[in-house]
């Protein structure tokens, strides 16, 4: 038995998102998730990679090491994912990679009934969290090193020439300061990650895209559902936006530029 | 006793450019000393040699015994003795003048808050700008910057101070108001080190004065036999051309010093 339909003027059908709102509802609360705990992953991840990059050290045999162990690897890793397709990089990550190490018969990580059951209940959240961190960290430690180099280098002589160690000198002088440029940025890839998170509903994670996806199918209507998560997603961005501006705000005071 | 700084055979290249060549000084303990020369004679590299900011081609550089560029000291340790203060500033632009002063004592002496805190605040009185210590360095004015910036290598309580073109970056009626603040540290006994322009006041404070020209420590020696009778035809060509200058200068009564003025080097993104 259908509901009656509620028509919108004259052709949004209404009704359709009323019986999917559940639906809607939780994907989401899995959008903005798995966003959120990329935001925070790929942050540090891009900022041990931005560091890696700028390894370097005096004496002839660790600069050797630096360049070689850290700042080889990191630049290759960043060339990696930036320079192939996020869509790509979920498949690959979902039907290659994570096979390898969580498999049924012979996981380099994990094996039989356990990882028959991770692979089964959250198998696309798995992937879909790796992948997306993964790529925002090649993107997130450009920014870090882009705001790290942009600091005049008298700040770090100053720190040093007060005794301060490398290490402190970045993390009280040097860091602090590259974070406030680094916020515009850092929001927009914020943003570019949050919209991004969509592709990862093409491993059957059940995040917004994926709900409109489902509900698409049942009915054979396009317009109400994608509409309807264009909206949530621009509010989302939005919110977004507007959260990044009030930490500008709140964070810029004494910088001179 | 044993120089406060000791700079045995020094040479220093960038590439195929010899910047500083040969050069060997002392300074003693208490001494107040001024490099001075024309713009590109090595005054800053030979300076920034002294506290490991550059690394020495050849040659070492011993402050208070402990050698500068070796591989096993704590370059570290020796800076938290060592004070600098830098032509532009270089103030923590995201703390505030008392911040500045904190930092470094709290993280490397182990003072709290609280005795971090009255320390700096005393340094910023001594200074004269106890009134700005909530002031983020952008509101300071660049002589004002220049004391903040001195208290903040004091805070760490040095047994040397360095001075690197310390008034170059400032509008002429700054100067006086930083000499003034390094001249009395000068009277309290402080070790100082100073590449400076101001010949009135190498003149006037330093206890000895070295000539450095092409890299190369042309003449030294105490201050008023430097500029009343200079040994060297170089030295000489160099005061008669700074003092022609300094008397245009002052015709115009803008400079009372005889300021050597070298050309303004591109403001940096920190100011």
């Amino acid at each position: 038995m259908d509901p009656t339909p509620i028509v919108w003027f004259g052709w949004f059908r209404a009704d359709i998102i009323q019986e999917y709102a559940p639906l809607f509802w939780s994907g989401l609360r899995m959008t903005v998730g798995v966003t959120a705990v990329c935001i925070v992953q790929g942050t540090l991840l891009g900022l041990a990679l931005g560091l890696m990059r700028l390894a370097d050290a005096r004496a002839p045999l660790p600069k050797l090491l630096c360049r070689v162990l850290l700042r080889w690897p990191a630049t290759v890793y960043v060339s990696f994912f930036r320079g192939t397709p996020l869509f790509v990089q979920i498949l690959l990550m979902h039907f290659a990679v994570v096979p390898l190490f969580v498999n049924p018969v012979d996981g380099w990580l994990l094996s039989g009934e356990a990882a028959r059951d991770l692979r089964q209940d959250y198998g696309a959240v798995l992937t879909g969290i790796v992948s997306l961190t993964l790529n925002a960290g090649a993107y997130i430690s450009e920014i870090f090193r882009a705001g790290i180099q942009s600091i005049d280098r008298g700040q770090m002589e100053a720190a040093r020439s007060l005794g301060l160690s490398y290490r402190q000198a970045m993390a009280h002088v040097v860091l602090p300061q590259a974070f406030r440029r680094m916020l515009p940025p850092l929001g927009n890839n914020a943003i570019a990650l949050l919209k991004d998170s969509s592709l990862v509903s093409a491993i059957g994670l059940a995040e917004l895209a994926y709900a409109a996806r489902t509900v698409a199918g049942a009915y054979s209507r396009y317009w109400e559902p994608y509409l309807t998560i264009s909206v949530m997603y621009w509010m989302l961005t939005l919110l977004l936006a507007w959260g990044v501006r009030h930490l500008e705000v709140r964070h810029g005071r004494g910088d001179s530029r | 006793m044993d120089a406060a700084i000791r700079v045995e055979a020094l040479s220093k290249r960038f590439g195929a450019l010899e910047v500083l060549h040969d050069v060997s000084c002392q300074v003693a303990e208490g001494e107040v000393v001024c490099i001075i020369g024309p713009s590109g004679s090595g005054k800053s590299t030979l300076l920034r040699c002294m506290n490991g900011l550059e690394e020495a081609t050849s040659g070492r550089v011993l402050v208070h015994g402990v050698p500068v560029h070796d591989r096993e000291t704590d370059l570290d340790a020796m800076r938290r003795d060592v004070g600098m203060v830098f032509q532009r500033f270089n103030l923590f632009p995201h703390k505030t003048a008392l911040e500045n002063l904190v930092l470094a004592p709290r993280l490397l002496r182990g003072l709290t808050p609280g005795a971090a805190r009255v320390r700096a605040e005393a340094l910023l009185d001594k200074v004269g700008v106890l009134d700005k210590r909530d002031v983020h360095p952008n509101r300071l004015s660049g002589g004002q910057q220049q004391r903040v910036a001195i208290a903040r290598a004091l805070a760490m309580q040095p047994r040397v101070m360095l001075f690197d073109e310390p008034t170059s970056s400032l509008d002429p009626e700054m100067v006086d108001e930083v000499l003034a603040v390094m001249q009395q540290l000068a009277e309290e006994g402080m070790t100082m080190v100073v590449v400076t322009h101001e010949m009135g006041f190498a003149r006037r404070v330093a206890h000895r004065v070295l000539f450095l020209d092409q890299g190369r420590l042309v003449e030294q020696g105490p201050a008023a036999a430097f500029f009343d009778a200079p040994r060297e035809a170089r030295t000489r060509r160099f005061l008669s051309s700074v003092r022609e200058r300094g008397s245009e200068l002052g015709a115009r009564g803008s400079d009372p010093h005889g300021r050597a003025v070298d050309p303004p080097e591109p403001r940096s993104t920190s100011e």
